[in-house]
């Protein structure tokens, strides 16, 4: 069984998702940050792929992009770091990474060794469902690999049923229209989570995009299945000297302040 | 070849998905979905109506000052052995055959309602085309300009600034054309509902390579109007353009690509050459991948990384081709050259001195090939001159 599958049928609410960029700060500081997530209680990690050109992330990430890229990260040595961490890793991982990368990877190379380093998700912002549905969906199935879809204020009711359609493990509801790492006027959303949630969807909700802490993840929480974290983890992760304190105090102050 | 090409029916426009051949698509967000498809499902309808048929082709002719001439270059003929004519792109309004993507679609925004225009701009000449056309129709503009190019292109910038234009500097990245496009996707995740994104060349996803490429194809729509009055032919035997996106290419080109008489040259920016690490020529050094929503060629490292190019006009300055660039290579029914840095300053001087005419530096790389290029006495060459040099005085005058 996926373990996204095995974490949301365990539990439904206050589903924490915190994002990290692959060789950030360091480049060996992926598998450190990751036990730490884990360790502080984090449910799912997302493991960003850096890129060049991260056209749906804000100036947090992509300067976490650029230095992971400058630090020699790879996705061949995300595989690599990955595997020697896989035992220790309980909780769901999901890589999310734009598709230019993982096609020079080769898809199919990709999806076989990330299924070999327990990953159990994908996010590809920039990989359209139709593509997705045309020509790769098959292979992501066959490595047993959930693909998460993103959806927005903007989407229509058609295009989030086809979303959820397509989508295994949750969907990914994008709390505004904004890059990561936006200020988000969370109460304005009101009305959209509340038509996300009217339409009883498949898969389980998480809102990611402007939630920075306890106060923001509880509102998303109040709407869905729970929330994710990125920029705001980045800044933390920034200036830290020691990652497993920072970490522990970031996660610590969302979940038992 | 010869097969390949018979076999493909139609080069000059993509399929319902957006795709030349192996190339294009519509690589977006979900955030960018609502903007794209409604632009993708509005664009043909748009333009197909009477008063956009009206609108642009009045701002053509009163505004822009078309049809450009086609200038019979006697000197030039002379030197290389054919005749040779220059389509005048240069004498449009602001200097450049930018201005006849920006009319078009600043008329497409208004059909759509929209209230806020941004751009991405390279050398300035379309950031400079979108300001004029905003401040013709009294719409707020924002221009994304790499920082790099804010201080090679001074001219532009103080220009932009003067039309109303506020030039925001892209300072992610290698600071120049691909920052500034991720700038200005950015920005229209950002804003969803009132903003139109008029991007400047044949790239980006689906619609906008087609939608770009319909707008210049007025180009070699009076080309070959203007060339059966010069020769008694409508066709010519060659047509030549620079290629960085590649919109001035597409526009010379698009009525001769389903003419496979006409010989269609692509001069790309070699830089400092094509092997030396310092270059822009994407057809040569790229391989298919996705940039700013498209797949198309794209110089790139084997992780996948977009590399930084190099030109010395930073209007060629670009690491990938529009995707009906990378079809036409593909298929060969284009043939790509290029021009390095050095070859186009000389080009330029030639120009200036044998035509009393100041290319921009992008325009020049055209020019180059000439010498290169078996031909008869007989064959009529066109070359795109797609931009005047003002622009560039600073660098030229380094190498007075």
């Amino acid at each position: 069984m996926n373990k996204l599958d095995q974490l949301f049928s365990s539990r439904k609410k206050n589903i924490l998702n915190i994002y990290c960029t692959a060789g950030y700060p360091t480049l060996e500081s992926t598998s450190t940050v990751m036990l730490a997530l884990q360790k502080s209680g984090a449910d799912i990690i997302e493991l960003g792929i850096p890129y060049s050109d991260p056209i749906a992330d804000g100036p947090v990430i992509q300067q976490s992009n650029m230095h992971a890229l400058q630090n020699g990260i790879s996705i061949e040595k995300i595989f690599l770091q990955l595997n020697e961490i896989k035992d220790q890793l309980k909780v769901p991982v999901i890589l999310m990474g734009y598709l230019n990368p993982v096609m020079q990877y080769g898809i199919e190379k990709f999806c076989e060794d990330a299924a070999n380093a327990g990953v159990s998700g994908v996010i590809l912002p920039d990989l359209p469902m139709y593509e997705y549905e045309h020509f790769y969906k098959a292979l992501f199935e066959k490595f047993g690999l959930f693909v998460i879809f993103l959806i927005s204020p903007q989407t229509s009711e058609d295009r989030i049923r086809k979303a959820d359609k397509l989508s295994k493990g949750f969907i990914y509801a994008v709390s505004s229209s904004a890059t990561t790492g936006k200020e988000t006027d969370f109460p304005q959303q009101q009305a959209y989570f509340k038509k996300i949630k009217n339409m009883k969807l498949n898969n389980p909700v998480l809102i990611g995009f402007g939630i920075k802490d306890k106060t923001t993840f509880d509102m998303a929480c109040k709407h869905a299945s729970g929330a994710i974290i990125g920029s705001a983890y980045i800044k933390a992760l920034e200036n830290s000297k020691d990652i497993a304190r920072s970490t522990a105090s970031f996660i610590g102050d969302i979940l038992n302040p | 070849m010869k097969k390949t090409i018979s076999k493909i029916k139609n080069l000059s426009n993509p399929d319902k998905q957006g795709y030349y051949g192996d190339f294009g698509g519509a690589f977006i967000p979900e955030m960018l979905y609502p903007n794209v498809e409604e632009l993708r499902s509005n664009y043909l309808k748009i333009i197909a109506t009477k008063k956009f048929k009206s609108d642009f082709k009045a701002l053509l002719a009163d505004y822009v000052g078309r049809p450009t001439p086609l200038y019979f270059s006697k000197n030039l003929s002379a030197k290389y052995g054919a005749k040779i004519f220059l389509k005048r792109e240069d004498l449009c309004h602001t200097g450049a055959h930018k201005i006849n993507n920006t009319v078009g679609q600043v008329l497409v925004a208004q059909h759509l309602g929209k209230k806020r225009i941004i751009a991405e701009t390279g050398a300035g000449q379309h950031g400079v085309a979108t300001a004029t056309v905003c401040a013709l129709m009294g719409l707020e503009c924002i221009v994304y300009m790499g920082e790099k190019d804010i201080e090679r292109q001074a001219p532009n910038v103080a220009r932009m600034k003067m039309l109303g234009a506020t030039v925001v500097p892209a300072t992610s990245g290698s600071k120049t054309l691909k920052d500034a496009t991720n700038e200005a996707i950015r920005d229209w995740i950002n804003h969803p509902d009132d903003t139109h994104y008029i991007i400047g060349s044949v790239v980006g996803p689906h619609p906008y390579p087609d939608m770009v490429a319909r707008f210049q194809s007025v180009i070699s729509k009076e080309i070959k109007k203007q060339l059966k009055k010069c020769t008694g032919k409508n066709l010519p035997t060659h047509v030549i353009a620079c290629v960085g996106g590649g919109s001035n290419a597409a526009g010379a080109f698009y009525h001769f690509i389903n003419e496979p008489k006409v010989k269609l040259i692509s001069v790309e920016a070699a830089g400092c050459g094509i092997n030396s690490g310092k270059s822009a020529a994407t057809s040569q050094l790229g391989t298919p991948g996705i940039l700013h929503g498209s797949k198309s060629l794209l110089m790139q490292t084997a992780d996948g990384q977009v590399v930084e190019p190099h030109s010395i006009s930073a209007g060629l300055d670009y690491p990938g081709i529009g995707p009906m660039h990378a079809n036409l290579y593909k298929s060969g029914r284009a043939i790509f050259m290029s021009a390095t840095d050095e070859e186009a300053l000389a080009a330029a001087f030639e120009l200036s001195k044998t035509e009393g005419i100041i290319p921009a530096l992008e325009t020049a790389h055209a020019l180059v090939v000439l010498k290169d290029i078996p031909f008869k006495k007989t064959d009529s060459v066109v070359i795109c001159l797609s931009g005047r040099g003002d622009k560039d005085l600073a660098t030229y005058m380094d190498h007075l």
